[in-house]
Parts: C-alpha cells; sequence; structure tokens
C-alpha cells in the first residue's frame, strides 16, 4: 500500500532562534540566513540577529549579573555540573549536529561532545577554586587586616570561535559564567545548530535566565556593537575575523574594556589552563585595621 | 584659622640635604646623556621659581633607549638567573632607604607635597616595593602562573607627577623582578627623582639598558608606548590618556596595563565612629593635596548623621595647614602645576554653578605658589560635574543616602572604580558592602593605605590589571 516516493515518516523541520534572558525569540529584525552542511545541502534557517538583539541580550546579561555573581561558588558549581548532565543527555543530537557542521565522523563527533562535556565539568569544579588559587591574604607591614578576592568582572561579550561549533564554544563560555560573568555570546556563523542545542540545555539546567545569551548571525556585524556597548566590561574576540580584532580592540578602548589577547583559533583539545579564567576577573583587595 | 592657643613656629626640612644640581640629563644604556628635545624646566609648584633644567628626549631617543633596553634583554637581564636579579634588587632598595632623606626632600621640591609625606609615605613605600620584589625574582615558579613563567621583553612606562618616585618603583620593580628591562618616562613636571634613581641603579651596579629613563612630554610617552620594539606597556595617568594609549596598542600584541583615574565613594554609616570617620575622610581628600587616583572624593553620608558630621569635619578641616612643603608641619602643599590649579578652580566653579554649597576653609595660603584651600562642598546632586568628574585637588563633594542599599548604588553610580570607603562599627556590614562595591580597593574603618603585598588596581574606567602582590606578577609575564 505504501508509496514508495513519500518517505515513511516526514521529520519534524525546527525553527532555529535566538537565546535571551531565557526566552527563545526570532530576530528582532526578522531576518534569519540559511545553515548548509559540509556538503552543501540545507539544514535550516537560523535567526540573523541584528544590533537591537545584542542591545537585548546585554540588557539580560546585566539583569542577571547581580544574582549569578552573587550566588554561592557551590552552588554556581551545582549549576555548571547540571548542564554538563544536561549536555550527557544530549549527546547523540550534539554529535549529528557537529557531524553535520564539521563534516567529522560519528565517532570523532561522539568524541568530541565527550570532550566538550568534560570541559564543562572541569570548570564545575572551579567555581568554590578560584578564590583560593588567585585570592590572597596580603601581609602588609602594618595593623591591618587585607585580602584580595577575585570577582568576576561583570557582563562579557564573546565571539564564539567560528570552527570547532561545540567544543570550542563550551571552552569559551564555561570560564566566563564558572567566573561568575554573565555573557553574550555569538555563535560560530556558519557552524550555529550546536550553539542553539547548547541555548536549549542552559534553559533546562538551572541556569537563571540571562546568564548566557546565544545569538547566531554574523561575528563582523555584531562585534563592533558590543565592543561599543557602554555596558559591556569584558571582551572575547576569539571568533571575530582577524582582520577586525585590531578594530575591535580600538573600539574597546572607548570604555576602558578588557579584551583578551587572542591569536588565530586555540586549539581547543588541549587541556585549559586558568588564563581565561583570570582574563575575566578582577581582583578586589579589602583592608580593615586590627586593633581592641 | 580658628583662634588657636599653638602657635606653630616654623619647621622647615633644609632644601640642601636635596643635592639639587643646576641641570639633570636623561639615562640611556647606563649612561647620562644629553636628549634630543627641548630640555624642560622643572619648577617649584610652591614658590613657582625654577628648580633645574632637564633634558628631555627626543623620538629618536626613544628609538635609542628601546634598543639599550633590548640588547639588555637579550644578552644579561633575561637570562641572569632569578637568584643574581634579586641581589641588584635588594641593593637597590637598600640604597633608596640610605638616599632616603635626600629624594624625600627633592621630591617634595619638585613636586610641591608635603615632606612628612614624602618622608614618611612616599619614599618608605617607593624601597619597600623593590625589597618585596626582590624576594620574587629567585621565586616566580611559586608565583601561580606555571613553573617556569617567561619574561615579555622590554617595558615602555609611563607614570604621572602626583607619586614621582613611589610610582617609578611600581613600575621598575615588578618589571625587573619578572627578568623584563624597562624604558620608563616620569612626567614632565616631576622629573628629577627619576634621575637621581638612575644614580642609584649605577650605584647598584645595574647592567646597563636594564633602566632607561627619559624625561619628557607625552608625545614623547605616546612614542614610546607605540615603539614597535616595546612588548609591555604599563600606564598610570588619567583615563583620557589611558584610552588613548589603548588606542594606539590595540592589535599590536603588545601586553598592557592601565591604572586610571577614579571619584571613590568614602561611605559613612549612622553606627561609624564619628571622630575616626573624619579622620579617614580628611586622610581621604586632602592626602597628598587629593592628588590621589584613589581619593576619596566623593563623601556618602547617611542623612541622619549627616549634619553633625559636617559640622565635625569643617572643624577639623579648619586646623589643616597649608604652606610651605618642606615645613615638617605642612598638611597640605602646593598643586602641582598652574595648569593643574586651573583645572581645579574650573570644576569647582561648576560646582557653584551648579547650585552646590562651597566651603572652604579659611586657613591663610602662602601669596606664591600654586595652593588651593581644602574645600568641601555640599548638597551634591549625582549629575553635577563635581559628583562625576575626577578633580585631581582638595575638593571634597558630600552626598547623602538614607539605607544602606541607595549608598551602594550611589557609590556604584560612576564609570570609575578604583577604590571606596566604608566607616562602620557593624563587621557583617563592612563586609556586605565591600562584596557590593565595584572598586579594586576597599578600605574599611581607614583609607589610604598602600603596601607591595596587596594588589592594587581599578575596574571599570578605573583601568585593568593589579600593581602588588602576586597578581601584579601577572602584567610582567608571559601568561
Amino acid at each position: 500500500m505504501s508509496d514508495n516516493r513519500t518517505p515513511e515518516r516526514l521529520a519534524v523541520a525546527k525553527t532555529y532562534k535566538l537565546y535571551i534572558g531565557g526566552s527563545f525569540p526570532r530576530s528582532e529584525s526578522g531576518r534569519v540566513y540559511p545553515v548548509h552542511d559540509r556538503q552543501g545541502a540545507f539544514l535550516a534557517n537560523a535567526a540573523h540577529a541584528s544590533r537591537k538583539d545584542v542591545r537585548d541580550a546585554v540588557a539580560a546579561a546585566r539583569k542577571a549579573f547581580g544574582g549569578w555573581s552573587g550566588a554561592t561558588a557551590y552552588n554556581r558549581g551545582q549549576v555548571l555540573f547540571r548542564i554538563a548532565e544536561v549536555m550527557e543527555g544530549r549527546r547523540e543530537q550534539f554529535a549529528a549536529e557537529i557531524s553535520a557542521a564539521e563534516g567529522l565522523s560519528r565517532k570523532q563527533s561522539r568524541s568530541t561532545v565527550d570532550d566538550a562535556v568534560d570541559r564543562m565539568v572541569w570548570y564545575a569544579g572551579w567555581t568554590d577554586k578560584i578564590s583560593m588559587v588567585l585570592g590572597a591574604a596580603n601581609p602588609v607591614a602594618g595593623p591591618y587586616f587585607s585580602f584580595s578576592v577575585p570577582e568576576p568582572t561583570g557582563v562579557v561579550g564573546v565571539l564564539a570561535p567560528p570552527d570547532s561549533s561545540l567544543l570550542g564554544l563550551i571552552s569559551v563560555v564555561a570560564p566566563v559564567i564558572t567566573a561568575g560573568n554573565t555573557c553574550v555570546v555569538v555563535a560560530s556563523a556558519d557552524r550555529p545548530l550546536p550553539a542553539v542545542t547548547f541555548a536549549e540545555v542552559l534553559a533546562t539546567s538551572d541556569v537563571p535566565d540571562g546568564v548566557v545569551n546565544v545569538l547566531t548571525g554574523r561575528a563582523a556585524e555584531l562585534a563592533p556593537w558590543l565592543a561599543a556597548h557602554a555596558d559591556v566590561n569584558a571582551l572575547d574576540p576569539t571568533g571575530a575575523p582577524e582582520e577586525l580584532r585590531a578594530e575591535l580592540a580600538k573600539t574597546a578602548a572607548d570604555t576602558v574594556k578588557r579584551v583578551l589577547p587572542v591569536r588565530g583559533e586555540p586549539d581547543w583539545t588541549r587541556e585549559p589552563d586558568l588564563q581565561r579564567l583570570r582574563a575575566f576577573t578582577e581582583v578586589k583587595t579589602v583592608w580593615h585595621p586590627v586593633g581592641t | 584659622m580658628i583662634d588657636s592657643p599653638w602657635e606653630y613656629a616654623p619647621a622647615p626640612e633644609s632644601r640642601e640635604i636635596a643635592n639639587l644640581k643646576p641641570s639633570y640629563r636623561m639615562f640611556v644604556d647606563g649612561k647620562f646623556v644629553d636628549g634630543g628635545g627641548e630640555p624642560l624646566k622643572s619648577i617649584n609648584p610652591a614658590t613657582e621659581e625654577p628648580l633645574a633644567e632637564v633634558s628631555s628626549a627626543s623620538e629618536s631617543d626613544v628609538d635609542e633607549a628601546v634598543r639599550a633596553a633590548r640588547r639588555a634583554f637579550d644578552d644579561t637581564w633575561s637570562t641572569m638567573p632569578g637568584k643574581e636579579r634579586a641581589k641588584y634588587l635588594f641593593r637597590i632598595a637598600r640604597l633608596i632607604q640610605e638616599r632616603g632623606r635626600q629624594l624625600a626632600v627633592l621630591e617634595s621640591l619638585d613636586n610641591g607635597k608635603p615632606i612628612k609625606e614624602s618622608r614618611d609615605a612616599d619614599i618608605p613605600t617607593a624601597a619597600a616595593h623593590f625589597f618585596h620584589h626582590a624576594g620574587w625574582a629567585d621565586k616566580l615558579g611559586y608565583a601561580g602562573y606555571g613553573p617556569d613563567p617567561r619574561p615579555l621583553g622590554v617595558a615602555g612606562q609611563v607614570i604621572p607627577w602626583n607619586f614621582p618616585l613611589l610610582m617609578l618603583a611600581w613600575k621598575i620593580a615588578p618589571a625587573l623582578a619578572c627578568g623584563n628591562t624597562v624604558v620608563l618616562k616620569p612626567a614632565e613636571t616631576t622629573p628629577l627623582t627619576a634621575l637621581v634613581f638612575a644614580e642609584i641603579c649605577q650605584q647598584a651596579g645595574l647592567p646597563p639598558g636594564v633602566v632607561n629613563i627619559l624625561p619628557g612630554a607625552g608625545d614623547i610617552g605616546a612614542a614610546l608606548v607605540a615603539h614597535p620594539g616595546v612588548d609591555k606597556v604599563a600606564f598610570t595617568g588619567s583615563t583620557e590618556v589611558g584610552k588613548q594609549i589603548q588606542r594606539s596598542v590595540a592589535g599590536s600584541g603588545k601586553k598592557l596595563t592601565l591604572e586610571l583615574g577614579g571619584k571613590a565613594a568614602n561611605i559613612v554609616f549612622d553606627d561609624a565612629p564619628l571622630d575616626q570617620a573624619v579622620e579617614g575622610i580628611v586622610n581621604g581628600i586632602f592626602f597628598n593635596q587629593g592628588h590621589v587616583c584613589c581619593a576619596g572624593s566623593r563623601l556618602l553620608v547617611q542623612e541622619s548623621i549627616a549634619d553633625e558630621l559636617l559640622e565635625k569635619l569643617r572643624v577639623r578641616v579648619q586646623t589643616l595647614r597649608v604652606g610651605d612643603p618642606l615645613d615638617k608641619n605642612t598638611d597640605v602643599g602646593a598643586i602641582n602645576s598652574a595648569e593643574q590649579l586651573a583645572k581645579i578652580t574650573e570644576l569647582a566653579a561648576s560646582g557653584d554653578a551648579e547650585g552646590a554649597q562651597r566651603w572652604t576653609s579659611p586657613c591663610p595660603l602662602p601669596e606664591k605658589g600654586f595652593f588651593f584651600s581644602p574645600t568641601v562642598f555640599s548638597d551634591v546632586q549625582q549629575s553635577m560635574r563635581i559628583a562625576r568628574e575626577e578633580i585631581f585637588g582638595p575638593v571634597l563633594s558630600v552626598l547623602t543616602f538614607r539605607t544602606p542599599a541607595e549608598a551602594i548604588a550611589k557609590a556604584n553610580n560612576t564609570p570609575y572604580g578604583l577604590s571606596a570607603g566604608i566607616w562602620t562599627e557593624k563587621g557583617s556590614r563592612i563586609l556586605w558592602a565591600a562584596q557590593r562595591l565595584r572598586a579594586g580597593v576597599v578600605w574599611a574603618n581607614t583609607f589610604n593605605r598602600f603596601d607591595p603585598t596587596a594588589p592594587f588596581g581599578g575596574y571599570q574606567e578605573s583601568g585593568f590589571g593589579r600593581e602588588g602582590g602576586r597578581a601584579g606578577l601577572e602584567a610582567y609575564l608571559d601568561v
């Protein structure tokens, strides 16, 4: 009875959207752009975020900053670990999307997902250790108790790496939120689908709304607004085109933004160090007299 | 002056101790040389008389100095074992201590700051910075940046006029401890102690080129930070110039740290010990004539005690003695330059124009020299220029608040974030407020404390990077 030309079941195609303040809106601009796999086949239309979306996302990140930075390190660690748990459950979905985006075999993609999950677990364990490792009780020459603690810088604009669609994304987002910052992330333009799935993971992982906001679109178009925005405290330009980075750093100078120094795209398979945690951290020193 | 039975006889320090020379030369590659720039005339801001002529650098001198620093980096300093570098730094620390009195008098002559401050704060703390960092030179593997952190290369450093020798120490000590060589540009109006420091480098037997001192104006600073042979740029100064430097360094791969301006909130809660708080407020804004980037220039007082506190504050401020920086009884010295005095005067006038209430200490001022009476503005609103812009002078703006949350909101209502003060007897409130203040240094029941072991630096537009402690080493290491 069946017709050979009709598949047994037509897949439900997904409409990919942005992730801002815990919601999944379409781009305010109404724009989308087509995403293709490595062979050039159409995968989906992704939302093409605009300057206004950047501003909405920054506002959401700022609103979330007080709660997230004020949460206990133990609590933030649990939330980060929860992200890893939910990612683990979506292993096959991530692997399929990575295979399509990066042209990897399913086995290689699974291994990449595993690395990404493990990295999130690694950072989850850092939340309550940053202060111990980067802070100090300062032995000042006088009757004062002086101590220094690292604190989050604030709202961080993150341009996710263009090539590594999931492992690279996790490697730039995790240290930012581990340190207690909130962020606006611009996903890889050509490979945005794992980032949208990651946003769905965040939405179901106890991550407070607005802590991570994910935009899909063109880094070259959105980055200058992030670099110029007075309510963005730091910028990770990893995913910006090489020729744009110096321009972004110049723009960032108007508000004395911290700009992570990067060259090319790092090797994400290497074990991370503390550089990204330190880069989005301020050291605060507190003094008080000692006496009776 | 208020009527007082206490008449102070003048107790001037002898200016002979400064060993002032009629002319000073710049220091490149271990030698004092004539610079290609137009000579600077350093004047005594307390008398407006010329102190000395100082040769200044031209752009080709910048190139020469950077080359010398590069040679010294490659040939000796970066390859020298840390324990040997340490001994040079210990020598420098001791030589500063030995010549402390000379340096203090010279600093007060050149800068206008009271001798009691240069003698008791600037010079001893400068020596302490070399002493502290000397000990790091052979222990960098323990600093938390990996087992074998590498130096960056040649550091180009530009420092301000408010703490000439102390800022030099903050910049040079960690740079040398980490194995870098330096080219430092002191401020145009206060180059003298830096050139005596160059003599100290010679006395310490420091290899030629490790430290180079180039007096000059802003154009030489700009040429230095833009020089392609410089690997690291460190700047302390105004936010405006800091932004220019960040722009000029953008995309070059040079590592950058900035210590910029501030508009610190000094918050007094209703349970604060008022007399103690008054001392802290005075220290916070009138120390060094208010020429302090972390000065407590915005006083936030809880409304219920505002009148009482202001009354006590005015009585106390009237007792501040303004005058000859070399007099050991002087509390407030001279404004560093005519230009700075004009800037302070202009900003204070904006306070009047915008409706704040000005109160000025009735203290007598010297007839000559650049002086500004300690001034307190009350009824200040957050939108006024005197509440938003850095004045960098002895001018305090007083605002009030009702609840602790309002105090924090007002304190953080600024693009700056260098320092803050908290005055309360309640320990839990101190820690609560310290957590919420977006500032790099928070002083509770004290103000303006500095130590080489305690990291110092700002949030937001007060700059990035820290100086002092383990955190401060990052600025000079390739990590």
